[in-house]
């Protein structure tokens, strides 16, 4: 078709879609609606994951991201029930400066991409590389030591965030 | 190619119809069971026993009239619903239902839709959207009952995920480290169920199962005494049927995850010496069917055992719920996977 394969086809209707959910978070007016967009997007970036053969980090993010992490955003958002009349009114000094902002951090990435060597699809290995089995034989083989680290930094996170959380400490 | 479509087509169609048929028919035995609990007929008048009951009360959610509260998010209304019963109905394609069946010319046929190398996380994946369905249809609604239920219903789902996965990790070890649930079953047939090696975790997965779809004593987010009717207070018609039904499908689904996981699937003891005294083959068809009925059966007494503890058993306090899953199934679902790691050591199946 075109001359691209199935696999290029994909690639370039998925990132279409995640690029356009992604610009109808922060375009879309109502926080709740934002949020299921970026839900929408997490399910984009799980087809890449796919489509690179990782089968195991594609159902883990959407598990984790959108199954639970939204869930809860989702939940804040709903209870603080933010509407457009409630939006606050920004003057045109602070778009102007966010506008700025956000020009020159776009500037800064789109001149990082260029200088990189643009990566071939076919080279992210054979079909078994992302199985729950290979994935795990190299992280708790290969890689064990940075892999426990990474989890007592979950931890610590996570008990700063209680203690954070609690109203008085004893 | 075509013969594989129309063969997966059969298996779909099969699947689909089966969840359906099972749910409809569960808010019959529902009723009769309810009855029998409280020494009264129940349904009698729509056909014998009360038999053709699902399809009237189908035919009346169907005509009833439909209302959409005009404050609301219209899309977002019915969004909720739909996704909550896609949700339920795509948890039934990764379940194997019976034996293979291979024919004369060596061609085989699995009674599954697919059999994915990650099934397990498939279901998790599938169970941990389904909360989206609840939530947006319950914010939609714009009405305060139904936020509550729906922010009741969705953090009780994701804090009883936690002990169920954890549980269902111990699980995985046992079966020899696969997260195909057809491996799992499989696994069963050469052994004895896994429930013998997983008793505690048997316990706090079904503990789990009755809390993930919303069943009494967790039924809390459509508590009539506090929230009207919960998530789907502004529900009528057949949104409010959707939702009800998915709720069916859940159960026929967690009923089958159970009987597959802790205890055999379609296998049954002593199959291969009785498939032999009858004189059928492996890979007969018959044994497909023989399977299927012996599964389906599991399958049918666990969703008695749902709805006995509905119709024995009152509520649970929201605190109550929240104290025993977290600070008592996520404990002891660490323990069982603790314990399981050591004994699984000694057993051979974990190697370094």
């Amino acid at each position: 078709m075109l001359g691209y394969t199935i696999t290029q086809w994909l690639f370039g209707i998925l990132s279409f879609l995640a690029i356009m959910f992604a610009l109808m978070v922060v375009f879309s007016r109502n926080p709740v609606n934002s949020v299921l967009y970026l839900v929408l997007t997490f399910f984009c970036i799980a087809g890449h994951y796919l489509l690179m053969n990782a089968q195991f980090l594609a159902i883990v993010h959407i598990v984790v991201y959108a199954g639970a992490i939204m869930v809860l955003f989702l939940f804040v958002i709903m209870l603080m029930n933010l509407n457009e009349e409630g939006e606050p009114q920004r003057s045109w000094m602070t778009k102007l400066i966010a506008g700025v902002a956000g020009g020159m951090l776009l500037f800064v990435l789109v001149g990082t991409l260029k200088g990189t060597e643009q990566l071939g699809l076919a080279t992210y290995g054979s079909s078994q590389i992302g199985t729950v089995k290979n994935l795990g034989m190299v992280l708790f083989r290969d890689f064990l030591f940075p892999f426990e680290i990474a989890s007592v930094l979950l931890l610590a996170a996570m008990v700063g965030a209680i203690m954070i959380g609690k109203k008085e400490i004893k | 190619m075509i013969a594989f479509v129309i063969y997966k087509f059969i298996v779909c169609v099969i699947v689909f119809g089966l969840s359906l048929g099972v749910a409809a028919y569960s808010t019959w035995w529902e009723r009769k069971f309810a009855s029998f609990l409280q020494d009264r007929v129940g349904p009698d008048r729509a056909g014998p026993f009360g038999l053709l009951q699902p399809l009237a009360d189908g035919g009346k959610m169907f005509f009833k009239e439909e209302i959409i509260p005009n404050v609301s998010n219209r899309f977002l209304f019915i969004l909720g619903p739909s996704l909550f019963m896609v949700t339920a109905l795509m948890t039934g394609s990764v379940i194997p239902w019976g034996k293979a069946w291979t024919t004369s010319s060596g061609a085989v046929y699995s009674f599954q839709i697919t059999d994915l190398n990650i099934g397990v996380l498939y279901l998790f994946g599938v169970v941990s959207i389904g909360v989206y369905g609840i939530m947006i249809g319950g914010w939609a609604s714009n009405n305060k009952f139904a936020l509550l239920g729906a922010i009741r219903a969705s953090s009780q789902m994701i804090s009883y995920e936690i002990a169920m996965g954890i549980s269902v990790i111990a699980l995985i070890i046992t079966s020899g480290g696969t997260l195909s649930i057809k491996e799992i079953i499989e696994m069963q047939d050469a052994g004895v169920a896994n429930v013998v090696w997983q008793p505690l975790g048997f316990l706090i997965f079904f503990i789990c199962a009755l809390a993930e779809t919303n069943r009494a004593p967790f039924d809390l987010p459509e508590c009539e005494s506090e929230l009207v009717g919960g998530y789907h207070t502004e529900y009528s018609s057949m949104k409010l049927g959707l939702f009800l039904f998915a709720e069916y499908i859940n159960m026929f689904i967690s009923s089958a995850i159970m009987a597959g996981f802790y205890f055999g699937g379609y296998n049954f003891p002593w199959a291969h010496e009785i498939y032999q005294g009858i004189g059928l083959a492996e890979g007969s068809g018959w044994i497909t069917i023989i399977g299927f009925t012996v599964y389906f059966v599991k399958i049918c007494m666990f969703i008695s055992v749902f709805m006995w503890i509905r119709w024995t058993l009152p509520r649970f306090r929201y605190d109550q719920l929240m104290h025993l899953g977290w600070k008592i199934l996520l404990p002891l679902s660490l323990l069982n996977l603790g314990i399981t790691v050591v004994v699984e050591y000694f057993r051979g199946h974990i190697t370094f």
